[in-house]
């Protein structure tokens, strides 16, 4: 029996074990799905296509293996931690390099640590996969409270600044002095608000959705309103992006006002799932990295495929984690890509399928201290799991002068 | 749920090929399926507020699904429309569903009722027999109606159009084919939510049978006033326009909080309604997406369920015989589609030609003022504020509502030729 002080830092090692009922109840609600009839119209403008749930459906009830993810997840240390009084899931690789770089990667909604298991090897073992040991990274991986394994505050207070907090604790905690820290979606949130913290061992962050947006161009992308008339071409750009992405996020509204009403997505696989696909992105909503995975079974190069969607979806029906993830969105009370005013050592990479494409010129306002800034010429929203390789080659870049 | 339209000939004696006597059959397995689901809910952990800021509760939710589960009566819905007559009439290539009661009084003024989101014909059922048969509920012969309730495209049971161009005007229109086959060639019409929106429609529209309309949520706001409320729904933060009475600034921050706060649902279901596949599939994400309209008329149901203190109308089974009514039609999604189909404001003005009446109820979404609605429709002639009742009027308050239809249309029956 540990004494209390020893319990509230104390580092219990975590398995995955879903028992089998979970997923035979997961199965059969997913049989007895009442659907909708179609939609009218023949496109994706009216929400998911009934066809398309229909077929995801058939594919994740019949022949979907939970366990092939939950053994991938279970060949990585895990460990939970209790942090400002909740219980934090993690993913801890130590390199084998002694002079890696700490590296913490937050991920966002509607996604989970499942988007980054396919460049925790690639960051912390860079010899097996054509890089030199000197790219070496320790990474860790957290769930953020109230998705996947971690813990669903009861109370409220968890958005994206205490988040940055329990992170720097995280990291003291696991020993490190120095440390970077990588996020796109929620976590480019929840890494610019680390980066306005500024905790001691923070070197610099990295973001795959910067956030960067000077205060009158928001304004006029929120409102709808003509942009301000000296934007240079990519600026305009970035304008016209942000008024396509203000037009497809009520999902994202919705959450902010009304979490708790979403019953459906904590009931209903099919419901849960239509939710969770049908976030946007550059090329559309729902985004069109997703719709494509639905349709590829196999991947050559880690594209993102039909299985590693349903890994994803699957934890969050598995951990009842609809409506708290949601929660978040309510939490949140500031600007999406307004300029934060982080000013220590910022690296950005900018996809082309993000939904909006950062310049140069606003991510060097945002950013004073912009240590690293690149135009990648594939992937989206969903970076680290739809292009995986690139998005390691993008952080060994983008930290290499901080070693 | 089995659609079966009798070919038994009625009381109220319509005979056509095309109007055909529809009863509600609802089978045993879908009662029980129900049933089944609502006990096999899976939860959500609670909210984490006090309040309902964060969405419907749990604890309302669990209370609901008990009552639902356990003591509801799963035949009301069937017993109660079966009661009154019924029909189905194609029109513009979909199934329109309708009650229809004549009123024994001759001179009786044909009404069209519309209902609204998230209602269906049973927010009107317990007007039917005050309009239609006045003198056995306190008014005068002189106040009877012929009273037809239609469900709207996708509602209930109505048929589930299949493309698109169902908005409101078109509904508007084959509202007023459907007086006009059921033999009127002058009525009125009435509405509330989506229902105001349509009567609003027709009185733009402006058939000559078409006598007048009543409102109880009218489009009354301002151009002005609309496009800095719109600019607000995006957080733009756009100044309240300046000039304003204290009646017209109450109504501005009430539309304010709504636009801002309180409309999510429908922008929603504005933009991605297939995606709620969860309102299809779960009867529990069904209802508390139905009881999480507007922040007064939640709160009065919460406390029907919470509390066991229905206010006036909105009892518990009142409430579940409409949400009983959505799930055995499976029109979650189908009715969801009417706010993507709406390329207008919701409280924007309509353009009203005919004589227009208003009743302002105090908990409504917003209330009009009076100097507003002048605007709004030019030839105003009643225009009344009320002292109780929510955004539910008919459902809530039937009795007061029953008055103001009344009141509302009595100057325009002395100038009916019979």
């Amino acid at each position: 029996m540990s004494s209390t002080l020893e319990s509230a830092t104390e580092i219990r090692p975590f398995h995955v074990d879903v028992p089998d009922e979970a997923l035979e109840d997961l199965r059969r609600r997913i049989a007895a799905t009442q659907w909708p009839e179609k939609e009218t119209v023949p496109d994706h403008s009216q929400g998911v296509p009934l066809a398309t749930m229909q077929k995801l459906a058939r594919y994740w009830m019949t022949d979907y293996d939970w366990r092939r993810c939950e053994a991938s997840l279970n060949a990585l240390p895990q460990f939970i931690t209790e942090i400002d009084g909740l219980d934090i899931h993690f993913i801890h690789v130590r390199s084998q390099h002694e002079d890696a770089l700490p590296l913490v990667v937050n991920h966002g909604w509607p996604g989970s640590i499942v988007e980054q298991l396919k460049i925790v090897d690639r960051l912390t073992n860079p010899t097996a996969h054509g890089a030199s040991a000197a790219d070496a990274f320790d990474v860790v991986i957290p769930s953020m409270p109230g998705y996947g394994f971690s813990g669903k505050p009861t109370s409220t207070g968890w958005g994206p600044e205490r988040m940055g907090r329990a992170w720097a604790e995280l990291m003291t905690r696991l020993g490190y002095s120095r440390y970077v820290a990588q996020g796109g979606d929620w976590g480019a949130f929840v890494v610019d608000q680390m980066g306005l913290l500024a905790p001691e061992g923070l070197l610099a962050i990295h973001t795959n959705m910067p956030a960067t947006v000077p205060a009158d161009v928001d304004r006029a992308s929120q409102a709808g309103e003509p942009p301000p008339a000296d934007l240079s071409a990519e600026e305009r750009r970035a304008y016209e992006q942000l008024l396509r992405t203000y037009g497809q996020v009520e999902y994202a509204r919705y959450m902010a006002a009304r979490p708790q009403t979403l019953y459906g997505i904590a009931d209903s696989p099919v419901g849960l799932a239509a939710w969770l696909l049908d976030h946007n992105d550059a090329d559309g909503q729902p985004a069109a990295a997703v719709v494509a995975a639905l349709e590829r079974t196999a991947s050559d190069r880690g594209e993102l495929t039909r299985d590693e969607i349903l890994d994803n979806i699957t934890l969050y029906w598995l951990t009842n984690t609809g409506v708290s993830a949601s929660r978040l969105y309510w939490e949140y009370k500031g600007g999406f890509f307004n300029a934060k005013g982080v000013s220590i050592p910022v690296a950005v990479s900018v996809f082309p399928s993000e939904q909006y494409q950062a310049p140069r010129s606003w991510a060097e306002r945002a950013y004073p201290n912009l240590v690293y800034f690149n135009e990648v010429d594939r992937g989206g929203h969903f970076a680290a799991w739809e292009e995986p390789e690139l998005f390691t080659n993008e952080l060994r870049a983008a930290f290499r002068s901080l070693r | 749920m089995a659609v079966s339209a009798s070919n038994e000939a009625t009381a109220a004696g319509v005979q056509s090929a095309a109007i055909r006597p529809f009863r509600m059959e609802v089978a045993q397995e879908e009662i029980d399926d129900l049933r089944r689901r609502v006990q096999a809910t899976r939860w959500p952990d609670r909210e984490t507020v006090a309040d309902q800021s964060q969405g419907v509760q749990l604890a309302t939710v669990e209370a609901l699904a008990r009552y639902w589960a356990t003591e509801y009566d799963f035949g009301r819905v069937e017993e109660r429309l079966n009661a009154l007559p019924q029909f189905l009439i194609e029109l513009d290539g979909v199934d329109i569903h309708f009650i229809y009661v004549r009123s024994a009084h001759e001179d009786a003024l044909p009404l069209i009722i519309t209902h609204g989101w998230p209602g269906s014909i049973v927010e009107m059922l317990n007007v039917v027999g005050p309009l239609t048969d006045p003198t056995a509920h306190g008014g005068e012969a002189e106040d009877a109606f012929h009273l037809v309730i239609p469900s709207i495209p996708g509602y209930g049971l109505s048929g589930k159009p299949t493309t698109t161009g169902w908005d409101p005007a078109r509904i508007a229109r084959a509202w007023v084919v459907l007086m006009k086959r059921l033999g009127y060639t002058g009525f009125v019409a009435q509405g509330g939510d989506w229902g105001a929106i349509i009567t609003d429609e027709m009185g733009a529209q402006a058939p000559p049978e078409l006598l007048g309309i009543h409102s109880n949520m009218p489009g009354a706001v301002p151009p002005e006033v609309s496009k800095a409320l719109s600019s607000n729904v995006l957080g733009a933060g756009d100044p309240r326009p300046s000039g304003l009475s204290a009646d017209e600034e109450r109504a501005y921050e009430q539309l304010s909080f709504l636009y801002t706060k309180g409309i999510g649902y429908a922008l929603e279901m504005g933009l991605r309604p297939q995606t709620l596949y969860g309102l299809a599939d779960s009867p529990i994400a069904l209802a508390a997406w139905m009881l999480d309209h507007d922040a007064r008329s939640y709160e009065d149901i919460a406390r029907a369920f919470v509390d066991g203190e229905p206010v006036d109308g909105l009892t518990r089974d009142e409430v579940l015989d409409n949400i009983t009514l959505t799930w055995l039609t499976n029109t979650g999604i189908s009715s969801a589609r009417l706010y993507w189909e709406n390329q207008v404001g919701f409280f924007d003005v309509k353009g009203v030609r005919v004589p227009a009446a208003v009743s302002v109820f105090p908990r409504e979404l917003y209330q009009a003022p009076r100097s507003w609605t002048e605007q709004a429709y030019p030839n105003l002639i009643y225009f009344n504020e009320v002292d109780k009742g929510n955004h539910f009027a008919a459902w809530q308050e039937p009795e007061l509502f029953t008055a103001e239809v009344r009141a509302a249309f009595r100057p325009l029956r002395n100038g009916r030729s019979s």
